[in-house]
């Protein structure tokens, strides 16, 4: 048998390069006032609500989606550009970015006519912030094991359980949320889960914050106690949930915030090595930089592919795997290609915090969006091994 | 010219059910008929140049093809030769040709009487080809000049793989053709094209490496499964899909980019380099991974694997290895500035 992978090589449409232009400007008058460092390490992830609403106004959340729920119709490709400009500014985009990814395609496929018509104009304006609801305390990357039960009750459901190590749940408005609502069946396992939209507003829903490792806020667990849920915040089919989680997850993730998230690394170690690095600087430099070009290359080949309505999932998890490996391992590779900078070296204290910041965040690449072991079980299905 | 008996080699071997063919020698370059689909070796020149006038394009697909057969006959290299002198619009001789220098540091000089001295080393199926391409430097500009493989001296030499690599040396050797190369076209515009050259190979290669081991995988029982229904191999097999991945994406891109002549010299740069650093990463990763879930039987020389592994890891050292080019490209990058960093990897 013969395994065909392809990665076209797309190049991004002169309107791609307008847009590029219109999103640097906008992000360099955002530093200028003073709205982020692009040089602070963790900022990508932090929140601003009213720097989100300004993207909003820009018309850069939501790209693709139709004008008549706020979207714009533009390519896959302008939208990528927009990511990838943000993430290598280091722009604080997390308020918005969920929502963007994979939250508003979802309801777009999913969601009736009239939720779509409330809720995803507001995405578009940068308003909202969402969650997904999949880990609980007993079930990470085993999705269909979840426990969280949703009860059938007048007009509604009523939820009873817990969900964990749920990003932006602190400040989210809501949720998308898998939620148990019947037993499997002895032939699908995977039968018996149903998606929601949930306000995180409504009474009976609290949540606990859970610093991560670097002592930042991040992680959340979020206890639903009898917490309602209206029928028509019923994403798709009852118990049929398992036919569509996954392609929320090709969305999120061959994206270029696959390997730009320490980008920041790259370019202070180029400063560092100077003008003219020794040969073990230069040759390790030109290695990352062949590496982070290719991994560029197959992310953006992904997105002409989705933009041609293909469903890349083998592709994209490819990109996710090497991707998320490539800045895992960055900081180890910058901090040993710098060993022998001269210690006052001009940049020598701002890559130090760097590469301590990065360094311990680089744990989580490899298993946020599906860990390494799942991609891999998922390219070895494309391979016609499973 | 030395003549040098090729090493026989059985062509095919069996592989569980499958048939894995890795054709030796299947082009004779010599007795084609002109006019004949077989003119593909030729198709990187014009055909009033005795070329079949095809596109870069066209020629890189060839070449893909070829790699997926680990072919074993001097097409890319004549190819590379038709390319390097249909730019000094030199009539072509129809039979194998090489090129030189294909290391980046050898130098062949062509003298104000017109005769070429110097030692290129590695240089491709030399002892096979009748005709040599050669790229020379001479007082003012780069020269292009077309040289009798016989008029030359040959060491032998070969490749991982067995193929011939010979050392070739001129010793004020009078060319059939010398013609000013074209404003642009230097040692470095040569490596760069055989460095895309042998990145479309590589990952043609490792393509057909894929679907071996995975048939394989499938149907080699061991512990009463298929060896594939193992997690340890699937997650092997993965990261080898990884390889394959980055290899045709980074090499197509960088065959795009020749082939559309659209890229600034920086970026054409930054394509090239790359493509030759992650191939040969990825020859190197794909290559042990794949030796590693085949087992024993991959390792013998009955086995099609290590015409592919073998021919894949030589050609990582032709036109520039891997380490070259990230020299050269990491001081590129820091003679821009980490502030034309990002501009150039987004111009691509």
């Amino acid at each position: 048998m013969t395994v065909n992978l392809q990665f076209d090589p797309i190049r991004l449409p002169p309107e791609c390069e307008i847009l590029r232009a219109e999103v640097r400007a906008f992000l360099a008058e955002e530093i200028a006032a003073g709205t982020f460092d692009p040089h602070q390490p963790g900022h990508g992830d932090s929140y601003n609500r009213a720097f989100s609403r300004r993207v909003g106004a820009k018309g850069w959340i939501g790209m693709t989606w139709p004008k008549r729920y706020g979207g714009h119709e533009r390519s896959q490709l302008e939208r990528y550009v927009v990511t990838e400009e943000f993430r290598v500014a280091n722009a604080p985009s997390h308020l918005h970015f969920v929502a963007d990814r994979q939250s508003g395609p979802i309801l777009l496929k999913y969601a009736p006519e009239h939720v779509k018509a409330d809720v995803l104009p507001r995405i578009c304006g940068g308003e909202l912030c969402f969650s997904i609801g999949m880990s609980e305390p007993g079930s990470g990357s085993d999705l269909f094991a979840a426990k969280t039960k949703a009860t059938k009750t007048d007009g509604g459901w009523r939820i009873n359980g817990s969900k964990i190590w749920t990003t932006n749940a602190q400040v989210a408005d809501y949720m998308l949320a898998l939620f148990r609502t019947a037993s499997p069946t002895k032939e699908n396992r995977r039968h018996g889960l149903t998606q929601f939209l949930v306000d995180m507003k409504a009474p009976g829903i609290m949540v606990n914050p859970i610093n991560q490792m670097t002592g930042k806020p991040g992680f959340n667990e979020v206890v639903f106690d009898n917490a309602f849920v209206p029928d028509d915040h019923v994403l798709g089919e009852i118990d049929g949930a398992w036919k569509q989680a996954t392609s929320e997850l090709a969305y999120e993730r061959s994206g270029p915030e696959r390997f730009l998230e320490t980008f920041y690394l790259l370019l202070e170690l180029i400063r560092a090595l100077g003008p003219e690095p020794d040969l073990r600087g230069a040759e390790g430099l030109g290695r990352l930089v062949a590496q982070l070009h290719t991994l560029r290359r197959m992310s953006v080949s992904v997105a002409g592919m989705l933009q041609a309505g293909k469903e890349p999932v083998v592709e994209g998890s490819i990109v996710k795997d090497l991707g998320t490996l490539w800045e895992q391992k960055l900081p180890g590779r910058v901090r040993e290609l710098a060993a022998f900078v001269e210690a006052e070296m001009l940049n020598r204290a701002t890559l130090e915090d760097q590469l301590a910041f990065a360094t311990v965040v680089a744990p989580k690449f490899t298993i946020q969006g599906g860990t390494t072991e799942i991609l891999r079980g998922i390219i070895a299905r494309g391979l016609g091994l499973r | 010219m030395q003549t040098l008996a090729a090493p026989r080699r059985r062509v095919g071997m069996k592989t569980g059910k499958t048939w894995a063919w890795a054709p030796s020698r299947i082009i004779s370059l010599r007795k084609q008929p002109r006019g004949s689909s077989l003119t593909s070796p030729l198709a990187w020149a014009s055909e009033d140049l005795g070329g079949s006038g095809g596109t870069l394009a066209d020629g890189f697909a060839i070449l893909a093809t070829a790699g997926r057969f680990a072919l074993a006959a001097p097409l890319a290299e004549t190819l590379a030769a038709a390319w390097l002198l249909s730019h000094a619009s030199v009539k072509l001789p129809v039979n194998a040709m090489t090129i030189a220098p294909v290391r980046p540091h050898d130098r062949i000089i062509l003298d104000a009487d017109g005769r070429l001295s110097g030692r290129a080393s590695g240089v491709p199926f030399a002892q096979e080809a009748e005709h040599i391409a050669v790229l020379a430097h001479s007082d003012e500009r780069p020269m292009i000049a077309l040289a009798a493989v016989k008029d030359s001296r040959l060491a032998e030499g070969r490749n991982l793989a067995g193929d011939a690599s010979n050392t070739v040396t001129f010793d004020g050797v009078r060319p059939l053709a010398d013609v000013p190369a074209p404003i642009g076209l230097d040692q470095t515009t040569l490596m760069q094209m055989g460095s895309v050259i042998r990145s479309v190979q590589i990952a043609a290669a490792l393509q057909a490496i894929l679907s071996l081991s995975v048939a394989y995988a499938n149907e080699r029982v061991a512990f009463e499964r298929p060896i594939g229904k193992f997690q340890a191999v699937q997650q092997n097999l993965a990261r080898l899909a990884g390889e394959v991945a980055a290899a045709l994406a980074v090499s197509g891109s960088a065959a795009n980019a020749i082939a559309q002549a659209d890229a600034s010299e920086d970026a054409a740069f930054l394509e090239a380099a790359s493509a030759k650093i992650r191939t040969a990463e990825a020859a190197a990763e794909g290559a042990a991974i794949a030796h590693q879930v085949l087992g024993a039987i991959g390792f013998t020389e009955e086995h099609v694997l290590h015409r592919f592994t073998l021919r894949m890891l030589s050609w990582r050292d032709d036109f520039g290895n891997e380490s070259y080019w990230a020299a050269e490209l990491g001081r590129r990058v820091v003679r821009r500035g980490a502030d034309e960093f990002w501009p150039l990897v987004a111009s691509r």
